[in-house]
C-alpha cells in the first residue's frame, strides 16, 4: 500500500530508461512510440509491395517461386504453387499492415495522441493507463500477423492468402490451416487497441477541453480525430463480430457463412463492409484535419468556412455508414438495392467537394510560403482530387460492372490511401517534427523526399487506371502479355518511390545528427494553435495551469 | 482514349488475314481504355464512361489543378505579402455545395438507366439503351433463347447448356506447352481447352454459381461481371452481335490459381452452334471441336 502511494507521487518524477516507454502513461511518449511503430511497419508493408511490383514488372512468374523455396523450402513445381499462394499472402499482409499497422497508428495513435490533448489545452489523455495498453496491444497484434506467414493456410501452402477482406468461404473451408486464425486474432487485438483508443479520445475531447474552448472553437485536427474515433467505435465491433463468426465457422462447426448449413457468404461481405467502408474514412479524416492546419498556417490565414469543414467531416462520417454495399455491386444485389447504394455513395462527393474547395479558399488571398509541410499538403489536395473523382466513377454500379475488382479500383484506393492518407502522414510529420523533437530537418532534403515520392507514386498508380479499364483483374500474380507495358511502368514507379523512402530515412538521420534548434514556433504568424505556444519539444507535462481560450 | 485503343485493336486485327473466326475481345498492348463492345450493355457502359464520366472527372481535375496553380502564383508570399482575413462567403459556399449536386444529378440520370439494363433480363418487349444512353431505349432485345450455367471451381469453369441434355463440360486454361501445341494463335493465360460456345445475335441467360469459394464470371467485351457464390444462383445476360473469340478472367480472389482460370467465349454463327451442340450431345465436347471453324 505504501509502495503504491509513493509510486503515485513519484509519477511526476519522470521514469527513465526502458520503463519510461514500456510503462508510459504520457501521451507524448506513447504518441512517439506509435509513430516509430508506424515507420517500422510502413517499411515492412512497403517491402511486401516491392516484391509484388518486382514480380509484376514482366509477364510470367519471375521471383515468387524463388522466394517460396527460400522462405518455405519448396522445390520444383511445388515452389511454383507455393509462390502463387505466397503472392496472395503478400497482397493480404500488405493491405492489413498498411491499414491497421501503418496509417491508423501514425494518424490516430501518433499525431492524435501527441496533439489532440495539446490542441484542446489538456495536460494529457483522459485515461493514460488505457492509452498505454492501446499502444502495447499493437506490437502483439503485429507479431500475430507476422507469425501467420509461417503457418499453413491453404492446403499445402503457408500464410493467409485471403485478401485483407478475408472473404468466406476462401477464409474458412478454402484455407483450413491455422494461418488464417492467426490473422483473425491479429485483427481482434488491433481492433481492441483501436476501440480502447477511441474511447479515450472521445472522453478526452468531450471532457478535457480548456476553459473557453467550446466545440465550435476546437481546432480541426481534434475534430477530425473525434469523427474518426466515433467511426471506429461504431464499426469495429461489427468487424469483431464478423471475424469471430469466421473463427467459429473455422474451428467449432458453425455455419454462419456456409450455405451447406444455411449460412450465407454474402452475409460476411455485408458485415465486413459495414466496418470496411467507415474504415476508409478512418484512414483519411485525420489527414483532412492535418492538411487544414497546414494550409492555414502557410497561407497565414484562418481556415475558410470552419463550420462547413466541421460539418462536412461529420456528414462524411455519417453517410460513410450507409454506403457499404457499393463494394458489392457484383455479388448479385437486387436492382433496387444497387440503385440505393449508387445514390447514397454519390452523396459523399458533396461534403468531400466542400473540403477541397474550402482548402483552396483558405489559400485564396493568403500569403503562401512553400515550406516542406505545405508541399505535402498541396500534393495531398491534388492526389486526393484524382482519387475522389475516380471514386465518383466507381460509385456508379453501371460503370463499376466493367471496373469492379480490376486495377482501376487498385488505382482509386491507392490515390486516396497510399497517396492521400500517406501524404497526410508525411505532411503531419514534417509539420510537427520540429515541435515533437525540438530540432529542424533539412528542408532541402525533405523537399527532395517530397518530389521523389510525388513522381514515384504517380508513376506507380496512374498507369493502373489504364490496366483496369483494359480489364486487368486485381490480385493476379501473372497477367496476359498485353498488360505488360503499363505494369512495367508501374514497377519503375516503385523504384522511384523506393529512392524516396531512402531520402526520408536520410532526412531523419541528417536532422538527428545536425540537431538544429527549431524554436517554439518555426512556422511564424500563421501557426496559431496551442502547440506552438509551448516549447519544442513540449515539457513532459504541459498546461499544469490550464490555458484560457477567448 | 477509346480511339487509341480501337486503333491498336484494328492494327492487331490487320496483322491477320480475314478468315473464319478472329480474336476480338481481349486487351491490346498499351491499351488505355475499355475493351471494345459487342453487346448493347457494353455499348452503354462505354458511352457512359467515355462520353460522360471521363469528361466530367477530367474537367474537375483540370479545374482544381488550374485553380491551385493560379493560387500558387497569385497568392504566394512574394506576390501577396499581406494576407486577407476573409473566412466566410456564404454565396460561394452555397455555390460549391450546389454545383456538385447538379453534376451528380447529370451523372445519375444515365447511370440508373445503364444499371437497370444490366440487371433486367430481356423479355422480348423491354427496350434497351445501347449506345444512346440519354434516350428512353430503342434497342430491341429478344427474350433469352439459350441458358448457360457457369460454375466456378478451384480453378476452372464448368459449363452446362441446361436446355440440352448431356451438354456440359469443364474448361481449363491451357498451359504454355499445351497452348503452343493446340491453339498457338490464342493468347497466353486466356486460352482454354474447351471454349464456351455461343451463337451470335442470341440473347443468352447466364446463371453463375460456385462449388467451393467465391469466383466471378466476367467478359469485358460483353460488359458482364457477376460473382459465382456457393449456395447461390446469380444471373446475368448478354447478346453478342459479332462472331469471334472473347476472353475474360476470374474476378474474385479464389486462391492460388486465381489468375489461371480464364473464361474463353467462342461466338459462332447460329448454324455452326446448332451443328456443334448436336455433336457435343452425340460425341462429347472433345470430338465436337472438329466441327468448329478454325481460329486465326
Amino acid at each position: 500500500m505504501s509502495e503504491a502511494t509513493s509510486a503515485n507521487h513519484d509519477s511526476h518524477a519522470n521514469p527513465t530508461g526502458w520503463r519510461r516507454y514500456v510503462y508510459s502513461t504520457n501521451h507524448k511518449d506513447i504518441g512517439t512510440m506509435y509513430l516509430v511503430f508506424a515507420i517500422i511497419t510502413g517499411i515492412i508493408g512497403g517491402a511486401l509491395s516491392g516484391f509484388m511490383r518486382w514480380e509484376l514488372a514482366e509477364p510470367g512468374i519471375q521471383i515468387f517461386h524463388g522466394l517460396a523455396s527460400m522462405v518455405y523450402g519448396f522445390e520444383g513445381d511445388a515452389a511454383i504453387d507455393g509462390g502463387k499462394q505466397m503472392f496472395n499472402v503478400f497482397t493480404t499482409a500488405h493491405g492489413l499492415i498498411m491499414v491497421f499497422f501503418m496509417v491508423m497508428p501514425a494518424l490516430i495513435g501518433g499525431f492524435g495522441n501527441w496533439f489532440v490533448p495539446i490542441m484542446i489545452g489538456a495536460p494529457d489523455m483522459a485515461f493514460p493507463r488505457m492509452n498505454n495498453i492501446s499502444f502495447w496491444l499493437l506490437p502483439f497484434a503485429f507479431a500475430l500477423l507476422l507469425m501467420s506467414l509461417f503457418f499453413e493456410g491453404a492446403p499445402g501452402a503457408y500464410g493467409a492468402g485471403v485478401g485483407w477482406t478475408v472473404y468466406a468461404p476462401l477464409s474458412t473451408t478454402g484455407s483450413p490451416g491455422p494461418a488464417v486464425d492467426f490473422a483473425i486474432l491479429s485483427l481482434h487485438l488491433a481492433g481492441a487497441s483501436s476501440i480502447l483508443g477511441a474511447i479515450n479520445f472521445i472522453t478526452t475531447i468531450f471532457n478535457m477541453r480548456a476553459p473557453g474552448m467550446t466545440m465550435h472553437k476546437m481546432p480541426l485536427f481534434p475534430w477530425s480525430i473525434l469523427v474518426t474515433v466515433f467511426l471506429l467505435l461504431l464499426s469495429l465491433p461489427v468487424l469483431a463480430g464478423a471475424i469471430t463468426m469466421l473463427l467459429t465457422d473455422r474451428n467449432f462447426g458453425t455455419t454462419f457463412f456456409s450455405p451447406e448449413g444455411g449460412g450465407d457468404p454474402i452475409l460476411y461481405q455485408h458485415l465486413f463492409w459495414f466496418f470496411g467502408h467507415p474504415e476508409v474514412y478512418v484512414l483519411i479524416l485525420p489527414a483532412f484535419g492535418i492538411v487544414s492546419h497546414i494550409v492555414s498556417t502557410f497561407s497565414k490565414k484562418p481556415i475558410f468556412g470552419y463550420l462547413g469543414m466541421v460539418y462536412a467531416m461529420i456528414a462524411i462520417g455519417f453517410v460513410g455508414f450507409v454506403v457499404w454495399a457499393h463494394h458489392m455491386y457484383t455479388t448479385g444485389l437486387s436492382l433496387d438495392v444497387q440503385r440505393y447504394f449508387v445514390a447514397a455513395t454519390m452523396v459523399i462527393a458533396v461534403p468531400t467537394g466542400v473540403k477541397i474547395f474550402s482548402w483552396l479558399a483558405t489559400m485564396w488571398g493568403g500569403s503562401i510560403t512553400f515550406r516542406t509541410p505545405m508541399l505535402w499538403a498541396l500534393g495531398f489536395i491534388f492526389l486526393f482530387t484524382i482519387g475522389g473523382v475516380t471514386g465518383v466513377v466507381l460509385a456508379n454500379a453501371g460503370a463499376d460492372r466493367a471496373l469492379h475488382d480490376t486495377y482501376y479500383v487498385v488505382a482509386h484506393f491507392h490515390y486516396t490511401m497510399s497517396l492521400g492518407a500517406t501524404f497526410g502522414v508525411f505532411a503531419g510529420w514534417y509539420y510537427w517534427y520540429p515541435k515533437m523533437f525540438g530540432h529542424m530537418y533539412s528542408e532541402f532534403w525533405a523537399n527532395i523526399h517530397f518530389w521523389l515520392m510525388f513522381v514515384g507514386v504517380n508513376t506507380i498508380f496512374f498507369p493502373q487506371h489504364f490496366l483496369g479499364l483494359a480489364g486487368m483483374p486485381r490480385r493476379y500474380i501473372d497477367y496476359p502479355d498485353a498488360y505488360a507495358f503499363w505494369n512495367n511502368v508501374s514497377s519503375i514507379g516503385y523504384l522511384i518511390t523506393l529512392v524516396g523512402v531512402v531520402a526520408f530515412l536520410w532526412v531523419m538521420l541528417e536532422a538527428w545528427m545536425k540537431k538544429r534548434v527549431a524554436g517554439d514556433n518555426p512556422w511564424g504568424e500563421g501557426a496559431t494553435t496551442l502547440e506552438w505556444t509551448l516549447s519544442s519539444p513540449p515539457p513532459f507535462h504541459q498546461f499544469e495551469t490550464l490555458p484560457r481560450i477567448k | 482514349m477509346l480511339s487509341i485503343a480501337t486503333g491498336l485493336l484494328a492494327f492487331t486485327a490487320a496483322l491477320f488475314p480475314s478468315a473464319a473466326l478472329t480474336q476480338e475481345g481481349q486487351p491490346a498492348d498499351r491499351q488505355i481504355g475499355l475493351q471494345d463492345s459487342v453487346t448493347p450493355i457494353m455499348d452503354s457502359i462505354i458511352v457512359f464512361h467515355n462520353g460522360i464520366l471521363m469528361w466530367i472527372i477530367s474537367a474537375i481535375v483540370l479545374f482544381v489543378t488550374l485553380l491551385m496553380i493560379y493560387i500558387m502564383f497569385r497568392y504566394n508570399a512574394r506576390a501577396n505579402p499581406t494576407p486577407s482575413k476573409t473566412t466566410h462567403n456564404v454565396a460561394i459556399e452555397i455555390l460549391w455545395t450546389v454545383a456538385p449536386i447538379v453534376i451528380l444529378i447529370v451523372i445519375a440520370v444515365p447511370s440508373f438507366g445503364v444499371l437497370a439494363d444490366q440487371e433486367t433480363i430481356p423479355d422480348g418487349e423491354r427496350k434497351y439503351l445501347g449506345a444512346n444512353i440519354f434516350s428512353f431505349g430503342d434497342v430491341e432485345m429478344p427474350a433469352p433463347e439459350l441458358t448457360i450455367k457457369a460454375t466456378g471451381v478451384q480453378w476452372n469453369w464448368e459449363y452446362d447448356y441446361v436446355d440440352y441434355d448431356g451438354a456440359d463440360y469443364s474448361s481449363f486454361m491451357l498451359n504454355d506447352e499445351e497452348r503452343l501445341a493446340e491453339k498457338p494463335s490464342e493468347p497466353r493465360l486466356l486460352a482454354t481447352d474447351f471454349d464456351l460456345v455461343i451463337p451470335v445475335d442470341t440473347t443468352v441467360r447466364v446463371q453463375v454459381t460456385a462449388t467451393d469459394v467465391i469466383h466471378a464470371f466476367a467478359v469485358p467485351s460483353f460488359g458482364i461481371k457477376i460473382d459465382a457464390v456457393p449456395g447461390r444462383l446469380n444471373e446475368t445476360w448478354f447478346n453478342a452481335r459479332k462472331t469471334g473469340m472473347f476472353y475474360g478472367q476470374c474476378s474474385e480472389l479464389c486462391g492460388k490459381d486465381h489468375a489461371f482460370m480464364p473464361i474463353s467465349v467462342r461466338v459462332v454463327s447460329k448454324e455452326e452452334f446448332a451443328t456443334w451442340i448436336e455433336a457435343v450431345q452425340a460425341n462429347g465436347v472433345a470430338e465436337a471441336a472438329s466441327v468448329l471453324s478454325p481460329i486465326i
